[in-house]
C-alpha cells in the first residue's frame, strides 16, 4: 500500500535534511502548485476528501475556501500549523515533526499559497524538543534554498515562516485559544463567529491546520485528488496515522488506509493484548472520545463510521482499556486532566469538571453514593456541545458518558462494595 | 535605584522579539521564556520589568505568567522533573514511579530538594504514550520507565 505520510521516514531516527527530501521528490509539489491558480489548489484539496486530522474532521479544502480572496480583503493573512499535540494518548504528530519536517513545511507553504497568506507559523508543543531542533534547521534550509522568503522558487509569491514553542496547557490546541497564545495572551478560546478564516490572528484572516493534515498536502498536489481518495478503505480519502497505547503487545504507530477496522489495528498491527489481559474497551482517538467496546471492533475507523458508533475518530490514536484496569479509575484520571486543563473562562467547564473529578475520586475510593451517578449523568448533559465556548468540556464528557453506559456495573460495584474492586 | 533583574542583553533579546509583532504585548510569552532561560524562574520584580518593557500592567503580565504551567513563578531546582500523569501512563503504572520519586527525593509535587537539585512537578501527557510510563527531566525524555531504571537516571543529574 502507499503511505504518503511516512514513506520517506528513515529508520535511524534522524530527520530528512533538505537535500534528502529533495532527492525523494520534495518541493516538486510546491513548484507545481506555484504554477496553478490558488483556487485550483483549493479545489483539488476539497475533491481529495482530506479532513482535519486533529480531531474535528472538518474538510480542509472547505476551510481554505472560506478565507476571503485578495479582491475581498487586502492585507496580511496567516496560516498556522497546529503542532501542539496534547490530546492524552496521542503521539502521532510527533513522528511527522521529528522525522520529516520538510514535508510539513512544504504543505504549509502550499496552503499559504492557496489562501494567499504572507506569514505562517508552526505552533509547536514545548515537550517536543527534538522536533524543535528539526524544524529550526529545516526552516533555515528552506529559506536558504529559496522556498521561503521573497519570490519563492522564482515566482511572485512571498512567504515568511517562524516557529512558536508553547509553554504548556492543553487549551493551546483549540484553534482560537492557539491564536490568543500566539498573540502573547492567556490561551482562552474566542467566541465564534467570527471564525478565524475571517478574523483570526491579530484580527486577520487565518487558517489553522493540524500537522498530519498539512503533511498530506504535497502528495495530494503531486498525485491528484482521485489518487488520494482511493487510498482510503471506505471512501473518505487518504491514509491515517493510527496508534495504540495501553496493555497491547506492540504499542506504536502505523500509517494505514483511512477506515481500517479497530480489530485490524489492535490485533494485527498492535499484536493483540499482552498475555494475561483481556480487551475491555478503547478510546478510539484520544482522551476526549467516547469508549468503544468489543461489539465495535469491526467498525471502520473513519469519521462517519466511528461517529455512527457513538464516538469520534479524534486523533486516531487508540487508548486500550484492559480487564485488569479499573474503568472508573481511568475516567477519574481523564476528568482530573480535563479539570486541571480547563481555562476557567466559562462556568459549566470551570465548575462542572472539578465536580465530576471529585465525584469520580469519591466513587473510586469507596465513598460514592448511588445518587452520585445521577449527578455525573446530569453533568454530561450540562456540559454537552453548545453550552460552552469551546470543545474542552463536551470532549471531557465523552469518555464519562460512554463509561456510564458501558461500564455501569463497575460503577455500581464501587458504590455497593465501598471500594475499588480492582484494588 | 534598585538593581534590575533583566540585564541589558536580556532586554535587547526581548526587544528583538517584539519588533516582529504588530504590538509589543504579543511578545509577552516569549519575554517570559527569555527571563526563565536566564533566571530559571520568573520573580515579581521580573514581571514588573517585563510589563514596563511591553507597555502592559504587571497584573496583565502576571495573568499570562500564571496561566501557563511551564512558566515558573516560584524558584525551581537545577533540574525539573516532570512526571506524566495522563491516561496511558496511568494505565501503565506511573503511580509507582511517582511514589518512588517522592520517597527517594523526600519531596512532594511542587517541592524542591535540598541544595536545589531537583524540583518535582506533574505534567499533562508528554505525547510518548507508546512508551509509557514516561517522565521528562529538563529537556530529556525518559520512557518505558521502571523503578530500577529511574535510580540510574537520577544519578546522571548532578
Amino acid at each position: 500500500m502507499q503511505k504518503p505520510l511516512t514513506q520517506h521516514i528513515k529508520s535511524d531516527g534522524t530527520w530528512l535534511t533538505l537535500s534528502e527530501y529533495e532527492k525523494v521528490g520534495g518541493y516538486q509539489a510546491l513548484k507545481k502548485a506555484l504554477k496553478s491558480e490558488p483556487k485550483e489548489i483549493i479545489k483539488t484539496v476539497k475533491d481529495s476528501g482530506l479532513k482535519g486530522r486533529g480531531g474535528a474532521g472538518f474538510s480542509t479544502g472547505t476551510k481554505w475556501s472560506l478565507v476571503p480572496t485578495d479582491e475581498q480583503s487586502h492585507g496580511t493573512k496567516y496560516i498556522i500549523a497546529n503542532a501542539d499535540e496534547m490530546e492524552p494518548g496521542s503521539f502521532k504528530d510527533r513522528l511527522l515533526l521529528e522525522a520529516n519536517p520538510h514535508q510539513l513545511i512544504e504543505g504549509l507553504i502550499i496552503g499559504a499559497y492557496a489562501i494567499q497568506a504572507s506569514f505562517s507559523y508552526i505552533f509547536l508543543r514545548w515537550a517536543y524538543h527534538l522536533a524543535a531542533k528539526a524544524i529550526t534547521q529545516s526552516i533555515q534550509e528552506a529559506y536558504d534554498a529559496g522556498y521561503l522568503g521573497e519570490h519563492i522558487a522564482g515566482s511572485d509569491f512571498h512567504l515568511n515562516m517562524s516557529m512558536h514553542i508553547s509553554v504548556g496547557r492543553y487549551m493551546c490546541g483549540e484553534e482560537t485559544a492557539l491564536l490568543n497564545a500566539l498573540e502573547g495572551k492567556r490561551a482562552n478560546p474566542r467566541a465564534k463567529p467570527p471564525f478565524p478564516t475571517n478574523s483570526g490572528l491579530f484580527g486577520k484572516p487565518t487558517v489553522v491546520n493540524n500537522t498530519e493534515t498539512l503533511c498530506n498536502i504535497p502528495e495530494i498536489i503531486n498525485n491528484g485528488a482521485d489518487w488520494f481518495m482511493k487510498l482510503s478503505a471506505t471512501g473518505e480519502g487518504g491514509t491515517k496515522l493510527y496508534g495504540a497505547s495501553g496493555k497491547v503487545k506492540k504499542t506504536g504507530l502505523w500509517e494505514l488506509p483511512l477506515g481500517t477496522s479497530l480489530r485490524e489495528i489492535l490485533y494485527e498491527h498492535a499484536g493483540g493484548m499482552l498475555p494475561g489481559y483481556q480487551f475491555k474497551g478503547a478510546l478510539p482517538g484520544g482522551g476526549s472520545t467516547d469508549f468503544l467496546t468489543e461489539e465495535h471492533l469491526d467498525i471502520p475507523m473513519d469519521y462517519a463510521s466511528v461517529a455512527k458508533a457513538g464516538s469520534r475518530l479524534g486523533t486516531g490514536t487508540v487508548i486500550v482499556l484492559d480487564d485488569k484496569t479499573c474503568p472508573v479509575g481511568m475516567v477519574q484520571n481523564l476528568e482530573r486532566f480535563f479539570a486541571r486543563e480547563s481555562c476557567g473562562w466559562c462556568t459549566p467547564c470551570r465548575e462542572g469538571l472539578p465536580w465530576t473529578a471529585k465525584l469520580l475520586a469519591a466513587i473510586e475510593t469507596g465513598d460514592g453514593k448511588p445518587e452520585d451517578l445521577d449527578i455525573l449523568t446530569f453533568h454530561t448533559h450540562y456540559m454537552a456541545p453548545g453550552n460552552t465556548f469551546c470543545a474542552l468540556a463536551p470532549g471531557a464528557m465523552e469518555p464519562l458518558q460512554s463509561a456510564l453506559k458501558y461500564f455501569k456495573d463497575d460503577f455500581d460495584r464501587h458504590i455497593n462494595e465501598h471500594k475499588c474492586p480492582w484494588k | 535605584m534598585a538593581e534590575k533583574i533583566l540585564t541589558e542583553e536580556q532586554v535587547e533579546e526581548i526587544q528583538e522579539i517584539y519588533k516582529h509583532f504588530p504590538v509589543r504585548s504579543a511578545a509577552c510569552i516569549e519575554g517570559l521564556k527569555v527571563i526563565q532561560k536566564y533566571h530559571r524562574w520568573v520573580s515579581d520584580e521580573a514581571v514588573k520589568e517585563l510589563a514596563t518593557l511591553l507597555l502592559l500592567s504587571p497584573a496583565a503580565v502576571d495573568s499570562v505568567a500564571t496561566y501557563y504551567n511551564l512558566i515558573f513563578r516560584r524558584p525551581v531546582g537545577r533540574h525539573v522533573i516532570l512526571v506524566c500523569d495522563s491516561v496511558s501512563c496511568w494505565i501503565m503504572g506511573y503511580t509507582e514511579i511517582v511514589d518512588h520519586l517522592k520517597n527517594k527525593l523526600a519531596i512532594g509535587y511542587g517541592e524542591t530538594t535540598a541544595e536545589d537539585r531537583f524540583t518535582l512537578l506533574s505534567v499533562a501527557c508528554l505525547g510518548t504514550c507508546d512508551h509509557a510510563p514516561a517522565i521528562m527531566i529538563d529537556e530529556d525524555l525518559h520512557r518505558d520507565l521502571t523503578v530500577d531504571k529511574l535510580d540510574k537516571i537520577l544519578d546522571t543529574y548532578k
